[in-house]
């Protein structure tokens, strides 16, 4: 029998089982490429290298030889091979032009001690800074202007103030429908349902932000008679329009998940149906459930387009009644305007970097808790 | 222990006809107002979109390229919206359907359950889809404008920036890569839905593994990558984060004819028609206008996901 | 201990292994052990399977029958974590030799499984699938295969006016016959049949075993049952497992009217099973 020909008989197949391999790990690099390059640009700013001091001191052009060239490259933001480049009457030249820089810094920031800070440092990043002509210390985030101020509290203040209204309007909407729809009701029933949430999950945020500021904010405002129309509270309504698809079907595929044996176990021991579904099912799916929140929280707290159309104002303020600027919004709006490796486009970066990071953890958590489920529920656990 | 028995089996000889459990109802209620509630956000989202945009909306509209002003109601149109719409989610599937159906025929076909790659494929999957689609522009932006698109231009020896800009390529691959998960999961599902059976009965046959999935797993579950993909496209068509910095434009006075051109975008137009008229209530048709094309387009797409979708489930049941 | 009962079956004259002589040995099954993980499907099997005879291998459930039958044509390769010791030898080859094609083994070595599955495509391409992967593309030679298959299983005539039709449409015996036809088709020495009628009535199955003893003229044929009237009708050797254990092997008549073991004996009464 001609059998014998070995595995080395077919290089094509299997030069394609290594390129499915490949392809496949593309995702991993994927993920890796996004933290590393969103986290490439924040670096400097990570490691405290970046200086956004408004006076700097300057290098006078004829002490050029004093300075070590490694020195003077970073002092004139070169690249190394941008520095390789040049000749000494080009280098003569851009110290001139940073003195004359300098020099044109308006005379009232000359005595301002602000203008000698470095405001990206961690310090100035998270904590409370009594700046000059303000009576007390506080967050402030002011990208624009001679003193660049990048306190990013009243950014995650934000953040937190619109995702928690959203989360609170729509998790409990969410999962009441789920219990529902999975529990309680006829068939029929979510035979309208499922499809109407995928309808809801496919309008897309700039829509539903749109919504929000043309339709919503003029109607609960003349409702609920708040001063400031666009304010965080009709940004986090809207951010749960967006989440509620999320969290219904994460949270309605793990309560249905639980097998109909125990259900049929508790109705005939003469159990209403809110009963079991309550006492039986509901403490059965409860990681689930909780998944889904941690997944609609990690929506939430991505979402650009609705909070960027609804509210804008960074000024810091634990009322949902005023406006609010959030992590996303501020990356959004602000990346336009930054100037290619400067300090405020390196910090959006890290705002970026931040973000990654926090929908990273939930998402993981998520699926952890998912995974564990399942598996207890298939009884391999 | 006879004795208790009875005792225990007494009460239940008479049912109780009519015993009205409050809480129940109550509960009951309450959920159903839920889901109620949910219903009723979207009626009236759609609604309202619906009776004050298609008002606004005539061939002139969908079939114009704006002047500089699109603001004004009476010239301006949304072609070029449109068309950059388009052209950008299917540049984008030329990258994601590709790489998408292969990942998943590795996952499905190939991939050892166990090991540690496949779990860390699936991981990454996974994540991948909760990243936000702002940090996915930020991405698109450090490594395909600012890395790669920079490194292309010294490669090439460009005077100026070429690539290393923002374009209708990067905003595509920037939204392959977000919408990867959608196309991974849906082709994976479709791949699980065919019987084992054919896959042993081709082996059998003396067919190759790679024969085995082009011959007879493939064809199977095209319907399935078919909706992975239209998923995708819907999707992405309405994203307007991730090319924020990656390739959308203000305004073009031409429609994008190259890879490395900017694009107008329809969402993109929602966006600034809300935030940036210089008077709301003069520009309000053609806003809401633009809005209800835009959803037709995602709608529509959807739509027929789901169509395809049930229609295969139906088919594969009728298999098993 | 109770009289014994003898099995109220009768031997077709045709499978009896004294009338005719038996073939030569095709398939040698040498101290063959399989391992899932830790646990030993297969214990030290060995027998010897002959050239155009029917072999079925009997046993209850779990008992590695069918285990053994994919070890013939290495589909359990297909599954992780299963590890073979010992050796298969087919016509002097060991097929589990590291540099044995196990394609090629497969286009050798046909089977047919528990459930039909026929591809979700027409009658002709089921058939003409197999003929194709070995490269065969002119028009007539495929038709001519496809009819020489169809007719060999006994469905050219029920399907030659609808050769072009969905598989899908046939009747579960139709369906198993068209298998039956593919697997034909590409030619092989030996079929493997996993319990080929188990999901069949009782008249699809006697048209299967009435294939089966006409089809035993051109292929040497191995078949898995759970039937044991069923072996007993089809079968000119049988091997009875028990515990992923070779009970007894030997002629079927033997087996089935006087086995030397007392397993077998109460399987084959069916006191057990």
């Amino acid at each position: 029998m001609g059998i014998h020909r070995g595995h080395r008989a077919r290089p094509f197949e299997w030069l394609a089982e290594k390129t499915i391999f490949l392809v496949s790990l593309s995702t991993i690099l994927v993920v890796f490429l996004i933290f590393l390059f969103v986290a490439r640009e924040a670096l400097p700013v990570f490691l405290g290298r970046m200086s956004s001091a408004l006076i700097q001191p300057a290098i006078p052009v004829a002490e050029i030889d004093r300075h070590p060239a490694k020195e003077l490259c970073k002092y004139l933001g070169l690249t190394p091979e941008q520095f390789a480049k040049m000749d000494r009457e080009t280098l003569k030249e851009l110290l001139q032009v940073k003195i004359e820089a300098q020099e044109e810094i308006p005379s009232e920031f000359r005595s301002d001690p602000d203008a000698l800070a470095n405001t990206t440092l961690w310090h100035y990043l998270l904590r409370p800074h009594q700046w000059t002509g303000y009576t007390k210390p506080s967050f402030i985030w002011q990208p624009v202007g001679q003193i660049k101020k990048y306190n990013l509290i009243p950014l995650f203040v934000g953040s937190l103030k619109t995702t928690l209204v959203g989360l609170l309007f729509s998790v409990p909407l969410a999962i009441g429908a789920a219990i529902y729809v999975s529990q309680l009701a006829r068939p029929r029933v979510r035979e309208i349902v499922k499809p109407a949430i995928e309808m809801l999950a496919g309008i897309p945020s700039v829509v539903v932000g749109f919504f929000a500021l043309l339709v919503m904010a003029s109607v609960l405002q003349s409702l609920l008679r708040y001063e400031t129309r666009l304010n965080a509270f009709v940004a986090g309504l809207a951010l749960g329009f967006a989440v509620i698809p999320l969290v219904f079907s994460i949270a309605e595929d793990a309560l249905t998940s639980v097998p109909r044996s125990y259900t049929q176990a508790a109705l005939a021991l003469g159990a209403s149906r809110w009963q079991t579904a309550w006492q039986i099912v509901l403490p059965a799916a409860l990681p689930g459930v909780f998944a889904a929140t941690m997944l609609g929280f990690g929506r939430a707290i991505g979402e650009t387009m609705i909070v960027l159309m609804v509210c804008s104002a960074s000024v810091l303020s634990w009322s949902v009644f005023d406006s609010a600027r959030s992590i996303t919004t501020t990356i959004a709006a602000e990346m336009a305007e930054a100037v290619s490796g400067d300090a405020h486009y390196r910090i959006l970066f890290m705002l970026g970097a931040l973000l990654f990071a926090a929908t990273f953890f939930s998402n993981l958590i998520a699926d952890l808790v998912i995974h564990r489920l399942k598996r207890r529920l298939e009884g391999k656990a | 222990m006879k004795a208790s028995l009875d005792e225990l089996s007494r009460p239940s000889r008479h049912f109780r006809t009519v015993r009205f459990d409050f809480v129940s109802f109550f509960f009951t209620g309450l959920t159903g107002l839920a889901t109620f509630l949910i219903l009723a956000i979207l009626a009236v989202i759609l609604a309202n979109i619906l009776f004050n945009g298609l008002p606004g909306l005539s061939w002139r509209f969908v079939s114009t390229i704006p002047k500089k002003d699109f603001f004004d109601p009476a010239t301006t149109g949304v072609l070029p919206m449109i068309i950059g719409t388009t052209f950008r989610v299917l540049v984008m599937t030329l990258f994601v359907i590709p790489v998408g159906v292969t990942t998943a025929v590795y996952l499905t076909e190939y991939a050892p359950a166990s090991a540690l790659v496949t779990r860390i494929i699936r991981a990454a999957v996974n994540n991948l889809a909760g990243v936000p689609s702002i940090v996915f522009g930020l991405f698109g932006l450090g490594f395909f404008i600012n890395f790669l698109g920079r490194n292309l231009d010294a490669l090439l020896h460009n005077p100026g920036p070429v690539w290393g800009q923002p374009a209708l390529i990067w905003a595509s691959l920037t939204l392959a890569v977000m919408t990867l998960p959608v196309v991974i999961v849906a082709t994976e599902e479709s791949l699980k839905a065919i019987p084992p059976g054919l896959r042993e009965a081709s082996l059998a046959l003396g067919a190759t593994k790679l024969e085995t999935i082009l011959k007879i797993v493939l064809p199977q579950a095209l319907p399935g990558i078919l909706t992975g993909g239209i998923l995708a496209v819907s999707r992405a068509a309405g994203e307007v984060a991730p090319i924020l910095f990656t390739g959308v434009a203000y305004y073009m006075a031409s429609l994008p004819h190259r890879l490395n051109d900017q694009f107008m975008d329809l969402g993109y137009h929602v966006f600034v028609l809300s935030t940036q008229s210089p008077d709301i209530e003069k520009t309000r048709s053609i806003l809401f206008a633009t809005v209800v094309v835009l959803l037709l387009l995602t709608f529509t797409l959807n739509f027929v996901a789901v169509l395809i979708r049930s229609r295969v489930r139906k088919k594969l049941r009728s298999l098993a | 201990m109770a009289q014994i009962v003898l099995p109220k079956v009768t031997i077709p004259a045709s499978s009896s292994v004294t009338s005719t002589a038996p073939g030569n040995e095709l398939i040698g099954i040498h101290n063959l052990s399989l391992f899932y993980g830790n646990a030993r499907a297969l214990k030290d099997i060995s027998l010897s399977i002959r050239e155009r005879l029917v072999t079925a291998f009997i046993g209850p459930s779990g008992c590695g029958k069918s285990t053994l039958l994919r070890c013939l044509n290495r589909m359990n390769d297909l599954i992780d974590g299963v590890r073979i010791e010992g050796g298969v030898h087919i016509g002097g080859h060991n097929i589990n030799d590291p540099d044995v094609d196990v394609i090629e083994l497969r286009k050798r070595v046909g089977m047919v499984f528990q459930k039909s599955n026929p591809f979700p495509k027409s009658i002709y391409d089921n058939v003409a699938y197999g003929l194709r992967l070995q490269g065969m593309k002119a028009r007539s030679d495929l038709d001519a295969a496809v009819e020489v298959s169809l007719s060999a299983a006994a469905l050219w005539d029920e399907v030659k006016d609808r050769l072009h039709g969905s598989a899908l449409g046939l009747s579960g015996g139709q369906q198993q016959r068209l298998c039956i036809a593919r697997a034909i088709a590409v030619k092989p020495e030996i079929i493997l049949m996993d319990e080929p009628a188990s999901a069949l009535d009782p008249i699809a199955t006697s048209r299967i075993e009435d294939l089966i003893l006409e089809l035993k003229k051109n292929f040497t044929i191995v078949i898995v049952t759970h039937n044991m009237q069923q072996a007993a009708r089809v079968s000119d050797h049988t091997a009875f497992f028990y515990m992923g254990e070779l009970v007894e092997f030997g002629a079927t008549s033997k087996i089935f009217t006087s086995p030397g073991q007392k397993r077998t004996e109460d399987y084959v009464t069916g006191r057990f099973g």
